[in-house]
C-alpha cells in the first residue's frame, strides 16, 4: 500500500510538471488558435538564458549572493523571453494571419528549429545549472503509518506548489482582465477581432510573452531537477499527451490532464511494466491519451466545436 | 525586405565562412583521410563534444607531430546526432571523400549494428573503442569491426567480479540483487547476455530496468529501485540519462556507494552537474580516466592550444571524455603506422592495409611511452582472430569534485567470455552465411 502511494504522489507531482509545459501550449492556442510546436525549444531557450546569465552576472559583477545573481538572471531571462516573442511575431507570425492552423502550426515548427540551433550556439551546449535552492534530499512521511513511510520528493513537491499558482494566476489573467478578454476574442475569430480595434498583433506579442514566462518557470523548475541541455526540449513531447486529454483550449484541463498522464504513466511502468519488458511510460502516456480522443475528441475540458450546415 | 535582405546575406556568408573554416579538402598523395563522425549538437551533445575534441586533437597533434612517417592527416567532420539514421548517411557522404576513408569511428552502437552490413563491401575498417557489438571481438568472423581495448561484456564481466572482490568472493554473490538501469537501445541491451550469463554461474539476481531515450524521466524506474532494494545497481547510461539517474538516486535515497556505472557513465558531464550528490558514485574506467597530469595533454596544450589551435576549451583537455577519444584517434593513427611499416613507410594506405595494421597492433610500454601516453592505459595487442586485444579496466570514484582510482587493474575473464563471443558470432556466421576466415586468410 506504502509503494502505491509512493507511486501515486510520484506520479501526481510529475503530472504537475507536465502541466506547466502544457499551459504553454494551451495559452498560445487559447489565445490565436496556434499550436505552438516550439513551446519545447521555448522552454530550453529560457532555461539557457537563466542557467547562463546566472553564471555569467556573478562574474561579471564580482558578486557572490546566489540570490541576487537568480533575481537579475531572471529578470534578463525574461527581458529576453520577451524579444523573442516581439521577433516570434515581427518575422514569422504577422505574415501568416488569417492562414490554415497547419501553416501556423508549420511555422512553429520552423521557430522551433531557430530557436534549438540559436539557443545553443550562443548559450552553448553543455549541462548547466540552475541553484535556486530546490531541496534534494527525500523526507519520509507517515513512518508510523507504513514500514519505512512514504518517501517524498520535496522539490517535486514545492515545484507542484509552483505550478499551482502559475495556473491559478493565469485562470485569473484570462478571466478577470480586458487583455484576457481580447486574447480569447482573438483565438475565436482573427478577423471578427480586428473588426471591433483588437490590435492583433500586439495580442499576438502578449501571448507569446506569457508563453515564454511559462517556459521559463517551467525551464527553471525541469532545469534545476535535470540540469539545462537539450533534452529539455523533449519535455514537450511528454506534455503533448497532456493538452490531447485536458483539451487544447482548457487551463483547468492542462492541469487536470497533467495529474492523469502523470499518475498513468508511473503506475502503469510499475505495475505493467515488468510483464512488457518496462520502459512503456511514454507511450503509455499516448495510448491513454488516443483513448479519451476516442470518447471525447475535443478533450476532457475543450470546446465542442459545433459546425452549423 | 532590408531585414529579410540582410537575414539571407548573413545566412549565406555563414555557409561560406563555415565551409572555409572545415578541415583542408585538397585531396595529395601524401595525406590520409580520417572521416569523423561526432554529435555536437542534440541530446547527447555534452558527453559527444569532448569525445570529438579529443579525437580531432589528436589529428591535429599527429600533424604538428609531423604527421605519419610525412604523411599527413586531413579530416572532415559530419554530425550524426547519434541517430543511425544520420550517423548511416554521414558515413555514405564521407566514405568517397579526399581519396576514400580508410576506417570510421561511429560512436554510437545503434550506428555501429548499421556500418557492420556495409564495412565489408566497402573495405572500411569500424573501430569501436569500449562499445559497438561484444561478439565482433571474433575477427574469424567479424573481419572488419574492430572493438578495441574494451566491450561491453568484457566491461559487465569485471564490474561482477569487483562486486565480488568486495564481497569476498563470487560465492557470496548468490542471493544478492543486481539492477542493470539501462538505456532501451542497442547499447544498453549489450550487457544483458553477459549478466544473465553470470547471474546463472553465482546464484544472483537480476532485474533489468529499461529507460527510454532520451533518459529524463526515470521517476517509475528509482521507485521500483526503492521498493525492490538491490544489493548493487549498475548503470548503462549515455548523457543526461546517467546525471538523472543519480539524481533520482538522491532523491530516493538510494547510496551512490552501490551504484556502479559503465565507462561511457563515468565522466564529468555525468556527475558535475549533481555535485556532491554523486558523491561516492563508482563508474569503469576503460584503461585511463580522467588523465590532465599526463605528457600527452600537456604536449597538446603546448603545440595546440597554446596557440590558438586547439579543439574546444582548454579546461577540457585531459578529461575522460577527451581522453576516449583521443586514445580512440590515437589507435586508428597507430594502425595506419603499423600498416605503413608493412605496406610502404611514407604512403597513403588503402582500407585493407588499414585492416592489417589494426589486426597487427602491437602498443608495448616504450611505444606508449613516446606517444605521451605513459600511465594513461596499458600496452594493447591484437591479432587477426582478437579484434578487441588486450582490454583493461579500473574503478573510479567521484568525490564530489574529481574522480578517483579506487581499485586495481581487471580483465575480463575468457573462460566466460571467449565462449559466448564464438558463439554469438558463429549464430552471426550462419546467418550472413559468413566462412570464417582461416589462418592463411590471416596472413594476406
Amino acid at each position: 500500500m506504502a509503494f502505491f502511494l509512493e507511486t501515486l504522489l510520484g506520479g501526481l507531482m510529475s503530472g504537475m510538471l507536465y502541466s506547466l509545459v502544457a499551459l504553454g501550449f494551451v495559452l498560445i492556442f487559447k489565445a490565436s488558435g496556434v499550436f505552438n510546436f516550439a513551446q519545447g525549444a521555448m522552454v530550453l531557450f529560457a532555461a539557457l538564458a537563466m542557467a547562463r546569465f546566472s553564471e555569467w552576472i556573478p562574474a561579471w559583477l564580482g558578486m557572490d549572493n546566489l540570490f541576487m545573481a537568480n533575481v537579475l538572471a531572471f529578470a534578463v531571462s525574461v527581458a529576453i523571453m520577451f524579444v523573442v516573442a516581439w521577433l516570434i511575431e515581427r518575422l514569422a507570425l504577422r505574415y501568416l494571419v488569417n492562414q490554415e492552423g497547419a501553416t501556423l502550426l508549420m511555422a512553429t515548427l520552423g521557430i522551433a528549429y531557430v530557436l534549438d540551433g540559436f539557443g545553443q550556439t550562443i548559450f552553448g551546449s553543455d549541462i548547466y545549472k540552475i541553484d535556486v535552492g530546490m531541496p534534494k534530499e527525500p523526507v519520509m512521511m507517515l513512518e508510523s503509518v507504513f514500514e519505512g513511510g512514504i518517501l517524498i520528493n520535496k522539490e517535486d513537491f514545492i515545484a507542484a506548489l509552483i505550478a499551482a499558482l502559475l495556473v491559478i494566476s493565469l485562470s485569473v489573467f484570462f478571466q478577470k482582465t480586458a487583455t484576457g478578454r481580447a486574447l480569447r476574442a482573438v483565438a475565436a475569430d482573427h478577423q471578427a477581432a480586428q473588426s471591433i480595434g483588437i490590435p492583433l498583433g500586439r495580442i499576438w506579442v502578449i501571448v507569446w510573452c506569457v508563453a515564454g514566462i511559462t517556459a521559463l518557470v517551467a525551464g527553471i523548475i525541469w532545469g534545476s531537477k535535470l540540469g539545462v541541455q537539450f533534452s529539455l526540449t523533449t519535455i514537450a513531447l511528454r506534455a503533448l499527451p497532456v493538452v490531447i486529454l485536458g483539451g487544447l483550449t482548457s487551463v483547468p484541463g492542462a492541469i487536470i490532464g497533467g495529474l492523469i498522464i502523470g499518475v498513468g504513466e508511473k503506475l502503469s511502468e510499475v505495475y505493467l511494466g515488468p510483464y512488457v519488458g518496462g520502459g512503456i511510460e511514454i507511450w503509455f502516456a499516448y495510448m491513454l491519451a488516443l483513448v479519451f480522443l476516442l470518447f471525447r475528441p475535443q478533450g476532457l475540458f475543450g470546446e465542442k466545436i459545433i459546425d452549423r450546415v | 525586405m532590408k531585414l529579410r535582405k540582410l537575414v539571407v546575406t548573413a545566412s549565406l556568408a555563414a555557409i561560406g565562412l563555415s565551409a572555409a573554416l572545415t578541415a583542408p579538402a585538397t585531396f595529395a598523395a601524401e595525406e590520409q583521410f580520417f572521416p569523423v563522425l561526432a554529435y555536437r549538437t542534440g541530446a547527447y551533445a555534452p558527453n559527444g563534444t569532448p569525445w570529438a575534441n579529443g579525437y580531432v586533437d589528436y589529428l591535429k597533434l599527429t600533424n604538428a607531430r609531423g604527421g605519419v612517417n610525412g604523411v599527413k592527416l586531413i579530416w572532415e567532420e559530419c554530425e550524426t546526432g547519434y541517430a543511425t539514421d544520420r550517423g548511416v548517411e554521414c558515413y555514405e557522404r564521407l566514405k568517397g571523400k579526399h581519396g576514400g576513408a580508410t576506417v570510421v569511428q561511429p560512436l554510437s552502437t545503434g550506428i555501429t549494428f548499421a556500418l557492420t552490413e556495409k564495412a565489408p563491401v566497402d573495405k572500411i575498417p569500424v573501430i569501436t573503442a569500449g562499445y559497438g557489438r561484444s561478439e565482433s571481438q571474433d575477427g574469424s568472423v567479424f573481419g572488419w569491426n574492430f572493438p578495441l581495448v574494451g566491450t561491453y561484456w568484457m566491461g559487465a564481466d569485471v564490474l561482477v567480479q569487483h562486486i565480488a572482490k568486495k564481497e569476498g568472493g563470487f560465492d557470496k554473490l548468490k542471493g544478492k540483487k543486481i539492477a542493470l538501469v539501462y538505456h532501451d537501445s542497442p547499447y544498453g541491451k549489450e550487457p544483458i547476455a553477459l549478466l544473465q550469463e553470470r547471474a546463472k554461474m553465482h546464484g544472483f539476481e537480476l532485474s533489468l530496468l529499461p529507460v527510454a531515450h532520451p533518459g529524463v524521466e526515470q521517476k517509475a524506474t528509482w521507485l521500483q529501485i526503492r521498493q525492490h532494494k538491490p544489493d548493487y545497481v549498475f548503470l548503462w547510461g549515455w548523457g543526461v540519462m546517467n546525471s538523472t539517474s543519480l539524481k533520482e538516486a538522491q532523491a530516493t535515497g538510494y547510496p551512490r556507494e552501490k551504484m556502479y556505472g559503465i565507462w561511457w557513465a563515468g565522466a564529468e558531464p555525468d556527475v558535475k552537474d549533481v555535485g556532491d550528490g554523486a558523491k561516492g558514485y563508482n563508474a569503469l574506467a576503460m584503461q585511463h580516466g580522467a588523465e590532465p597530469g599526463s605528457k600527452v595533454v600537456k604536449e597538446i596544450l603546448e603545440k595546440l592550444h597554446a596557440k590558438g589551435q586547439g579543439t574546444g576549451p582548454k579546461e577540457e583537455v585531459g578529461q575522460v571524455l577527451y581522453m576516449r577519444g583521443l586514445i580512440s584517434a590515437m589507435l586508428a593513427v597507430e594502425g595506419m603506422r603499423a600498416a605503413q611499416e608493412r605496406f610502404g613507410k611514407g604512403k597513403r594506405i588503402t582500407g585493407e592495409q588499414m585492416r592489417w595494421g589494426l589486426e597487427h597492433l602491437n602498443l608495448d610500454q616504450k611505444a606508449l611511452d613516446n606517444l605521451g601516453l605513459a600511465g594513461v592505459m596499458r600496452p594493447v595487442q591484437t591479432s587477426c582472430l582478437d579484434h578487441m586485444g588486450s582490454a583493461w579496466a579500473r574503478v573510479h570514484t567521484w568525490d564530489g569534485k574529481k574522480w578517483n582510482f579506487t581499485s586495481d587493474w581487471y580483465q575480463g575473464d575468457e573462460k566466460v567470455l571467449r565462449p559466448m563471443v564464438i558463439s554469438a558470432a558463429g549464430k552471426y556466421a550462419e546467418e550472413k552465411k559468413i566462412v570464417r576466415r582461416t589462418a592463411e586468410d590471416c596472413k594476406k
